[in-house]
């Protein structure tokens, strides 16, 4: 494994445990990620790669261990500091509001920093969104709602972005595009976690991959080794 | 003058003028209900007690401190609305996670004590405000004091700039979101409790204004508003618990509709609304503006 020295990780997850209610979903999740690098948390469905992102954000009913991001610890945060520090995510469900427009959804998440992209350049990145901005959000299409899911964390000028299966139930054109921007957005330097079901879409993406299992990352593998390391992962991943 | 059914043209004007009035207090109020409800998911049963107080707070600063009736429109919402604000932060906030029941408890308990409060200290026989636009328009077929005309323009600016900051603009983005997903949107960085804060003190506010706004009206007393209040609650179900411009709509309407029937069938005037309302839940269970979720 070759595993990519790293003078400070951008976010460094140490011990992370997490609860649902009384369910303990996290067990102990160690992982890392360098600042610019696209890496994926793999895993069976119910694994607990939701719930990581979902700690990260801090929107976990509980959770415990360390977080560090910039060298900061996160836990013992609201959710809203955390998003003020440069995180910004992209659930699986979208959450496009009905009740606001293409641009409002676009134009919802505050910007916290410098250096993120413009309305133009989002519509530029997205033509249809642009065409469609004065629709309802939820009359757009699936694929178009990721898009404007993904478009909208882009303003913020947020480095690390959080996108949960953001593939997820589209059409294989669309996945492919979907998977152009992701490459787009890391060669604009924006850090990536991504969490994701369909392996072929991820390996192609990726520098990294870690695996995760009942609540804990058991394996890491670089891009560069998933050849030689084909066998182990479709096992970790049953497929 | 003509006739119609009966009815001469300055009764069908005069109640149909006075219907108005009565509707722009129905809107103001049903606006703040829904402005509340829709971001607290809380019924906020105390509407009618935060009206009274707005009455009260004109009605001492003017006995006391002699503030006239123009600073009170202003420093009485202001007052009250950071009453509710402490409301909020101290009691309603522990409900959030509990069915809407117990913030209709609550807010329902805070009434009776608010109102059994002001009733102790200063009686329930009610005390007049001098109206501060004095003469009127004679229109022909009714005297229309110009006091009572400002009020209808003045709650319909109330009313539409509540909608235009709800609506149109980038706060009132944040509160229709968080309305429908409140930990996504505290997740891209807004806090929405303090939102929910703000919301809260804004609706009591807007109830206070209303409360200034009958104070030359009515007489200023403690139950001013607990009859009131139970229209309103009527008027919102008939619009749609929630939604802004049914409330609006809603509550101008119905003072219309009550101003007539008083016209044509006065004995039914005080529970017209009510037959509305039984209607309009037999074909549209989720209000006339409502969406059922």
């Amino acid at each position: 494994m070759s595993v990519p020295v790293m003078a400070e990780p951008l976010l460094k997850v140490a011990g992370l445990e997490a609860w649902y209610g009384e369910s303990h979903i996290l067990h102990g999740i160690d992982f890392e990620i360098g600042r610019g690098e696209l890496v994926t948390l793999l895993g069976r469905n119910g694994a607990g790669k939701t719930t990581t992102l979902r700690s990260i954000m801090g929107i976990v009913d509980k959770r415990r261990g360390s977080v560090k991001f910039e060298g900061l610890e996160t836990v013992g945060h609201p959710s809203n500091q955390i998003a003020r520090r440069g995180i910004a995510y992209c659930p699986e469900e979208r959450g496009i509001f009905s009740s606001l427009s293409v641009e409002e959804n676009l134009l919802l998440p505050p910007v916290v920093k410098p250096g993120g992209l413009s309305l133009e350049d989002i519509y530029r990145l997205f033509p249809n969104l642009e065409e469609r901005r004065r629709s309802q959000g939820t009359k757009l299409s699936g694929g178009e709602q990721q898009m404007l899911a993904i478009g909208r964390i882009l303003r913020t000028g947020a480095s690390l972005l959080l996108l949960d299966e953001p593939t997820e139930g589209l059409a294989p054109v669309i996945v492919q595009r979907i998977g152009e921007i992701i490459r787009q957005l890391k060669e604009r330097g924006f850090t990536i976690l991504l969490v994701e079901q369909n392996f072929h879409f991820a390996a192609t993406v990726a520098d990294r991959h870690y695996v995760v299992e009942d609540g804990r990352v058991i394996d890491m593998v670089a891009s560069g080794d998933v050849k030689q390391n084909l066998g182990k992962l479709q096992a970790y991943l049953g497929v | 003058m003509f006739e119609l059914l009966g009815i001469s043209a300055p009764a069908l004007f005069g109640q149909l003028l006075l219907g108005l009035i009565n509707g722009a207090f129905y809107a103001m109020l049903s606006l703040g209900l829904a402005v509340i409800f829709g971001m607290l998911n809380v019924i906020n049963f105390a509407h009618g007690a935060q009206y009274m107080m707005g009455a009260f707070a004109a009605w001492l600063m003017l006995g006391i401190l002699d503030v006239p009736f123009w600073a009170s429109l202003v420093l009485a919402p202001i007052i009250v609305g950071l009453f509710g604000v402490v409301l909020e932060r101290v009691l309603l906030k522990r409900l959030y996670h509990l069915d809407h029941l117990y913030g209709f408890l609550l807010t329902f308990g805070l009434a009776l004590v608010i109102e059994g409060l002001f009733q102790w200290k200063w009686g329930s026989s009610g005390a007049p405000y001098p109206s501060p636009i004095a003469g009127g328009w004679n229109l022909g077929f009714m005297y229309l004091p110009k006091y009572r005309g400002f009020v209808v323009v003045a709650a319909l600016a109330i009313c539409l700039i509540t909608w235009y900051a709800i609506e149109r603009t980038r706060l009132g983005a944040y509160l229709r979101a968080a309305t429908e997903n409140p930990t996504l949107v505290r997740a891209f960085g807004i806090n929405v409790p303090r939102l929910i804060t703000i919301t809260y003190g804004v609706g009591v506010g807007l109830a206070a204004m209303a409360g200034v706004l009958a104070a030359p009206i009515q007489q200023v007393s403690a139950l001013m508003g607990t009859n009131l209040v139970l229209v309103v609650f009527a008027v919102v179900v008939i619009g749609g618990m929630g939604s802004i411009m049914g409330s609006i709509v809603t509550g101008f309407g119905l003072g219309l509709i009550e101003g007539l029937t008083k016209v044509f069938y006065p004995p039914g005037s005080n529970t017209v609304i009510f037959v509305v309302m039984a209607l309009v839940l037999l074909v549209k269970p989720a209000g006339l503006f409502g969406q059922t979720k």
